[in-house]
């Protein structure tokens, strides 16, 4: 009964949408305000419906309900209750209804928060939310239902994918898609305002949030994902530049592009039309992700045709979505009144040159990961385009962004003092060629180019903590005035500062892991020692164990430094029960920020195994810096003036118009 | 600097940006890519030595072995054709006879296939997908797609078409 229930929630949520498309738009052509205020009650009921209907979903697989084939194809009476939640978005349909229940759900925020908006901006944009939640509804009730019965009933299920039964896997996905959906937001915001005409400094008060939350949760997605890719699939690698990688990758390139020029908006009202196509770029591809991800076009071109409905859909959602917004800015864009001027030199120029290479590394992103699907397309051959082809493109184009990313908070808006700012920095310069000398002079092996490496991301650290001084007027006033000043420094500027040293923590263990890394692959016998850079580990047993749901079979190794001993690792392959299905558990041991990385091979004996070792240095600033960064994401949305300001005289205007609501 | 000229200069600038992305873009296409060819490629098209290409295929039954240290050697066929291969290093976990397997590295002279890396999609599923880079992304996030479509003989309940089980061919 739960499924029927959720199934119809659902088609009640479709018809929500699609009133909520409509009424709103039509309200807000005609000045309506009853119609216009549809828009608020709707959505609620909306997000209120798709909440139902995930929630059923949910009920199905917590009382492993085999009879609903979702639930059977994916899940097993005997996996850890937090699998059987998280197997919810484990597969295509449940994930595509995590989708609509996030879009449905920001949707609700919008309502709920929007009381300072413009009416007609808010029935706008809560119509064109509705448009992609109309979309995707019908995408999941026409091709990916989830609550299709079997009859008769099987007594169990065939499991989760025994790599997806991992903590990571259970949060990555709803980071992820907060991230992907939440820039359909700003995307709604901006189709709103192309509609309307009108575009201003408030404008990008208010979709600045939206971007600033989107863009924190795709970060800490794409490094939860990282990460689970780095301890789980037991390979030893962090980023493999796949297509599926990638395709979360663009957005956030983009999104972070989006941050960047939102901020001139909204200070300067420069910038305003490309920061609408940011916008609007940004969902456009989280949209394309969801097509290579979901459509299967990915694994193979041809299991496009094993399910043509699925990618054919997604295809047309994402042509009518994408080229019409892209239509509507090519017609209204050109009507927008010009913003504020500034010069080459200048805050807004810094900005200007990092959204331009942003945006350029994002179509080299784009190229790399179409190419591919288009040759295959196109004449039928086969191709990789892998990690060499991004690395050298990719990085050549990352490097300006890194040299100009301390130089931006120093430059004045309208028009900057290169010079001066260049002043401010010698210490940041100083220190930075400091550390890479002490590099090439004390670290041996590795890249010639790595030391140099290390310099830029100690420079950008080392800008962002400049600017923070700066801005106190550190050594120029007495120190308690400084320290006052630190304390009464915006949070936004904190925000920056922060969200930089983490870009540049994130560098700093990009480059300690690809270029001092130790890699041993060998077959160790028992009571083997093997010496990892400084480390030496023996293989102390091999024995079996039982999992809830596997065997596996363990690999004990003892860990020591300079002759004592620090830890022990064990290492595993795992049987999963249900589906024969092996995987490799890798183990991990952590010394200060560098890891010690163990993955086994096939057991050849019961008294030997090949092994594969890796030291990685640094490697945890890779995920500790997107942390940072989120951190400083944080600290910027939790300004002030992100509530207040602007939004104030819209709210005093609505007031007297409105004083019903 | 007047209106005109600053929007000169920006677009200038953009379009600067644009011709080193796309100069970047198309040497690294000429440099970097690496094309697929099934075993029937290889002999017809007449692979040279040397170049680096990926192979795929399946695990010819029997042709596994194993010999000093990590070194291991097996036939990829594609059902008409097969090459010898060598490789040494740990073999990832669904590498099986019978089973499908993408392995990237060049011909020799003698014409034994020397990899330095064998990829095998990271399910059960036993289709090379030559197209994916195979295993590590396989079981990224979306990894459950496949699984959906992991219909094992006998496993299927009454009613239920497998209609997405993947036919056990090789592409090619």
């Amino acid at each position: 009964m739960t499924a029927e229930l959720g199934h119809y929630a659902l088609v009640l949520a479709l018809a929500l949408a699609l009133v909520q498309s409509t009424l709103p738009i039509w309200g807000s052509r005609t000045g309506d305000d009853a119609l216009m205020g549809t828009a608020a009650p709707v959505a609620l009921a909306q997000a209120l419906f798709v909440s139902a209907s995930f929630a059923a979903l949910t009920w199905a697989y917590v009382t492993s309900d085999f009879s609903v084939s979702n639930v059977y194809e994916n899940s097993h009476s005997a996996k850890p209750m937090i699998y059987k939640i998280s197997g919810v978005w484990g597969n295509h349909e449940g994930s595509m209804m995590l989708w609509v229940l996030i879009l449905a759900l920001f949707g609700a925020l919008v309502a709920l928060f929007g009381k300072n908006l413009p009416q007609t901006l808010k029935a706008n944009v809560l119509a064109v939310q509705a448009w992609v939640a109309t979309a995707f509804l019908l995408f999941i009730l026409l091709t990916s239902n989830p609550f299709l019965r079997y009859d008769p009933a099987p007594m169990e299920g065939r499991d989760l994918n025994p790599i997806l039964q991992d903590v990571g896997l259970a949060i990555h996905p709803p980071l992820l898609y907060l991230g992907y959906v939440g820039f359909s937001i700003c995307f709604a915001f901006a189709v709103a305002a192309l509609i309307d005409g009108r575009l201003d400094a408030a404008w990008a008060r208010w979709v600045r949030p939206w971007a600033l939350t989107a863009w924190i949760f795709l970060t800490l997605g794409i490094a939860m994902g990282s990460y689970w890719a780095y301890y789980e699939l037991g390979w030893g690698g962090w980023w493999f530049w796949d297509p599926v990688e990638n395709a979360s990758f663009m957005p956030w390139l983009i999104g972070t592009a989006l941050i960047h020029s939102a901020i001139v908006m909204e200070k300067r009202e420069a910038l305003k039309v490309w920061t609408v196509l940011l916008a609007i770029l940004a969902f456009s591809l989280s949209l394309l992700g969801t097509f290579l991800v979901r459509s299967g076009v990915l694994t193979s071109v041809h299991s496009f045709a094993t399910d043509p409905a699925r990618g054919v859909f997604i295809l047309l959602i994402l042509v009518l979505f994408i080229g019409g917004s892209l239509s509507l800015y090519a017609w209204r864009a050109p009507t927008l009144k010009q913003g504020g001027l500034f010069a080459p030199i200048s805050r807004e120029g810094a900005l200007v040159f990092n959204n331009l290479f942003l945006s350029a590394a994002c179509a080299a992103v784009l190229v790399g990961t179409l190419y591919p699907l288009a040759l295959e397309s196109l004449t039928g051959e086969k191709i990789s385009v892998g990690a060499p082809f991004f690395n050298s493109t990719f990085v050549p184009l990352m490097i300006p962004v890194l040299i100009a990313m301390p130089f931006g908070p120093l430059l004045a808006w309208k028009r900057g003092d290169l010079l001066a700012a260049t002043q401010r920095l010698l210490f940041a310069i100083g220190v930075a060629v400091v550390v890479t000398i002490l590099i090439y002079g004390f670290v041996q092996g590795g890249p010639v180019l790595a030391p140099l490496a290390v310099g830029l991301a100690v420079f950008v650290i080392m800008g962002a903590l400049a600017d923070i001084a700066e801005r106190a007027a550190l050594w120029r006033v007495p120190l308690k005035v400084s320290l006052a000043r630190v304390r009464g420094l915006p949070r936004s500027a904190w925000g920056t500062a922060v969200a930089h040293i983490g870009m540049g923590l994130v560098i700093l263990g990009i480059v300690g892991e690809s270029a001092w890394k130790t890699e041993v692959v060998q077959r160790m016998k028992l009571g083997d020692t093997v010496t990892v850079g400084r480390y030496a580990l023996t293989l102390d047993s091999l024995f079996p164990r039982n999992g809830p749901n596997y065997q596996e079979g363990v690999a004990r190794f003892v860990v020591a430094q300079d002759g004592k001993t620090i830890g022990t690792m064990e290492a595993a392959k795992r049987v999963f029960t249900a589906r024969r299905m092996p995987t490799t558990e890798a183990a991990l041991l952590t010394h200060g920020f560098s890891q010690l990385y163990v993955a086994p091979g096939e057991t050849i004996t019961e008294s030997a195994i090949d092994v594969r070792i890796y030291d990685k240095p640094l490697v945890l600033w890779i995920w500790l810096g997107c942390v940072v960064m989120v951190i400083g994401g944080g600290l910027s949305l939790s300004d002030r003036r992100f509530r207040v300001g602007a939004p104030r005289t819209s709210r005093a205007r609505k007031g007297a118009l409105q004083p019903a609501e | 600097m007047t209106r005109k000229q600053r929007r000169l200069v920006l677009i200038g600038s953009a379009l600067a940006v644009l011709a080193v992305a796309t100069g970047l873009v198309l040497s690294a296409l000429n440099d970097s890519i690496v094309f697929f060819n099934s075993p029937t490629d290889v002999v017809e098209k007449g692979v040279q030595p040397g170049t680096r290409i990926r192979l795929g295929g399946l695990v010819e039954n029997g042709t596994v072995e194993r010999g000093e240290k990590l070194a291991v050697s097996f036939r990829i066929t594609d059902g008409n054709k097969a090459i010898p291969v060598t490789y040494t290093g740990i073999l990832p976990d669904l590498f099986r006879e019978g089973q499908g397997v993408v392995t990237e590295g060049s011909m020799g002279p003698d014409g034994i296939f020397r990899a330095d890396s064998v990829l095998a999609k990271h399910d059960e599923n036993y289709m090379p997908r030559e197209v994916s880079d195979a295993l590590k992304k396989q079981g990224y996030w979306q990894g459950n797609e496949a699984a959906g479509g992991a219909a094992k003989p006998g496993a299927t309940p009454p009613g239920a078409a497998p209609a997405n089980a993947p036919a056990p061919t090789v592409q090619h």
